[in-house]
């Protein structure tokens, strides 16, 4: 008994510390978000409030709060409440079963650096993503506003068509970890196997996805402001509106940390024996789980950069692109990947693939594609 | 058969291969972004940085003096004729003996005033004077005022002060 309720405490205080950790993070992105966009376009960005302005999340957060809490009159109230609470839970949901590191032992009692290790880890990971749509699409729905609709039902059709291609991305993975744990796929990637070596394709289509499921530029339909003022969150202000901005670097930092875990090894780094047989297991497992960290953030880097890059897609090519290209791609790739197992060599499998799909559509282009005259 | 040689016949076939995969030239934008995230910021912090806005910039008046320390101005009033927003106006007055030191002519500016909320800042009083009395500086701008009461400068806030001499390029 008294084991159990350790062992509650210890899973409480780490899913407590992760959820520090997120907030934190999503609350910095914020900040990070403006600064980066300054700096890519030869700007200072925000450095009014505390040294370089890292107290601008704060002033920010006091904003949302102190703003009129508005509710609008032909609104579904319950609904219109509902949404953002829903986008927040379903954000905050996903980390449980992201590994952050290897098993400590301090005081003689072995933790789980996991929330939950479940053995249908990414089908989780799936579910609440999934999930995440309806925080979306209530929200939209209950402002009683066609702006807000129109936002919704664009991030409703668009998650369900990334979904699939990144389904069929991640089932190349589970060829290779032969387990839906994201326990079993980190340590299937341990000392430098790391899969985006043997799944570069995959890597590409799942970040594309990713991208897409994230609501990010240049997938971000559903909240265009040239277009749809705001889409789903037109009507939202305060603390709601905050809840889905905050809700969005929630995921981007989750999804970060998910790519980490499935395609660069997780809390895998080189020299991790070094500093094991150096400073002992614990520091070892928690250096990885910085690593993971690190890992994520520099997944949250390149989303802000390719915001800051590329320019919004129209939605039929949106549709196009998931539909007519990233799904056959991930389906071969799939083809390819099996393949390569099946004759033991999936690294080899995996380029040559890569190579032969460059060379089948150069040799399609020069078939089929009318030239350019000049 | 054509103008010039220089037109460029633009054909809209389709798009090769590398233009549809879109990727080379997503990565060729994010290097641009990349070589602008570690290049210089142009911002300028304006009121702690200030630019410096050239020679001839005219910013806020000022009645200068000689090298001894008398009013150039004579109180002639080709300033406030030559002033298309009637922002100057003046008192003229007589020099009394013993005040030499203090006024260049026999006819000085008793009141000499600025509003700044007329004037245009054109410069045209600059031109107009010939006692080279009053100039708008390069260095200094008019401060923000909030109240009407600070709108109008008098002589106390446009003479200029000796042990502060506004000098301007090619100037001896």
């Amino acid at each position: 008994m008294n084991l159990l309720s350790d062992f509650f405490l210890a899973k409480a205080a780490f899913i407590g510390i992760v959820f520090a950790i997120t907030l934190g993070i999503a609350a910095y992105s914020t900040y990070f978000e403006r600064k980066i966009a300054a700096f890519m376009q030869d700007r200072i960005g925000p450095d009014r409030a505390g040294p370089f302005g890292i107290l601008q999340p704060l002033a920010d957060a006091v904003k949302m709060f102190m703003k009129e809490d508005f509710i609008p009159a032909n609104s579904n109230k319950w609904l219109f409440i509902a949404g953002p609470c829903l986008s927040m839970l379903t954000a905050l949901m996903t980390s449980a079963v992201v590994p952050f590191g290897d098993t400590v032992t301090i005081g003689g009692i072995t933790f789980d650096l996991q929330g939950i290790d479940v053995n249908i880890g990414i089908l989780w990971v799936f579910g609440i993503v999934s999930l995440g749509v309806y925080g979306i699409l209530i929200g939209g729905w209950a402002s009683n506003n066609k702006y807000s609709l129109l936002g919704a039902i664009r991030a409703a059709s668009q998650n369900i068509s990334y979904e699939l291609a990144m389904g069929l991305a991640i089932i190349a993975i589970l060829l290779f970890s032969g387990s839906l744990s994201t326990k079993a796929i980190v340590e299937g990637q341990q000392n430098g196997h790391w899969n985006i070596f043997y799944q570069p394709l995959g890597f590409i289509i799942f970040l594309i996805c990713a991208f897409a499921e994230c609501n990010r530029t240049p997938f971000d339909l559903p909240e265009c402001e040239t277009e749809l003022i705001g889409g789903y969150h037109t009507e939202y202000s305060s603390m709601k509106l905050g809840f889905y901005l905050f809700a969005e670097y929630i995921n981007m930092f989750i999804s970060g940390a998910v790519m980490a875990t499935l395609y660069f090894g997780g809390y895998d780094y080189p020299g991790i024996e070094f500093v094991t047989a150096q400073f002992g297991n614990n520091i070892a497992v928690f250096v990885g789980m910085g690593a993971l960290i690190g890992k994520a953030l520099l997944f949250v880097f390149v989303f802000m950069w390719v915001r800051w890059t590329l320019p919004r897609f129209r939605y039929d090519q949106l549709m196009g692109l998931g539909w007519a290209t990233l799904i056959p791609l991930s389906m071969y790739n799939v083809v390819v990947t099996a393949f390569g197992i099946l004759i033991g060599k999936p690294f080899t499998a995996g380029i040559v693939g890569v190579v032969l799909l460059i060379g089948g559509l150069l040799i399609h282009d020069q078939l089929f594609v009318k030239k350019k005259i000049a | 058969m054509k103008l010039s040689n220089r037109t460029k016949v633009m054909e809209q076939g389709e798009m090769t291969l590398a233009e549809r995969m879109y990727l080379p030239a997503i990565v060729g934008g994010m290097a641009t972004t990349l070589k602008h995230f570690f290049s210089k910021p142009v911002t300028i912090r304006y009121p702690e940085q200030k630019r410096y806005l050239g020679p001839i910039f005219r910013g806020q008046h000022i009645l200068k003096k000689d090298e001894e320390g008398a009013e150039r101005c004579t109180a002639c009033g080709l300033c406030a004729v030559a002033c298309p927003a009637e922002a100057i106006s003046m008192v003229a007055a007589e020099r009394k003996s013993g005040e030499e030191k203090l006024y260049r002519e026999e006819k000085y500016a008793k009141v000499y005033e600025v509003n700044m909320l007329r004037c245009i800042f054109c410069g045209l009083c600059e031109e107009a004077c010939p006692k080279e009395a009053i100039f708008l500086r390069h260095d200094t701008m008019v401060p923000v005022f909030n109240s009407r009461d600070e709108v109008i400068y008098g002589k106390d806030k446009l003479v200029e002060k000796m042990d502060h001499r506004y000098l301007r390029e090619g100037w001896k």
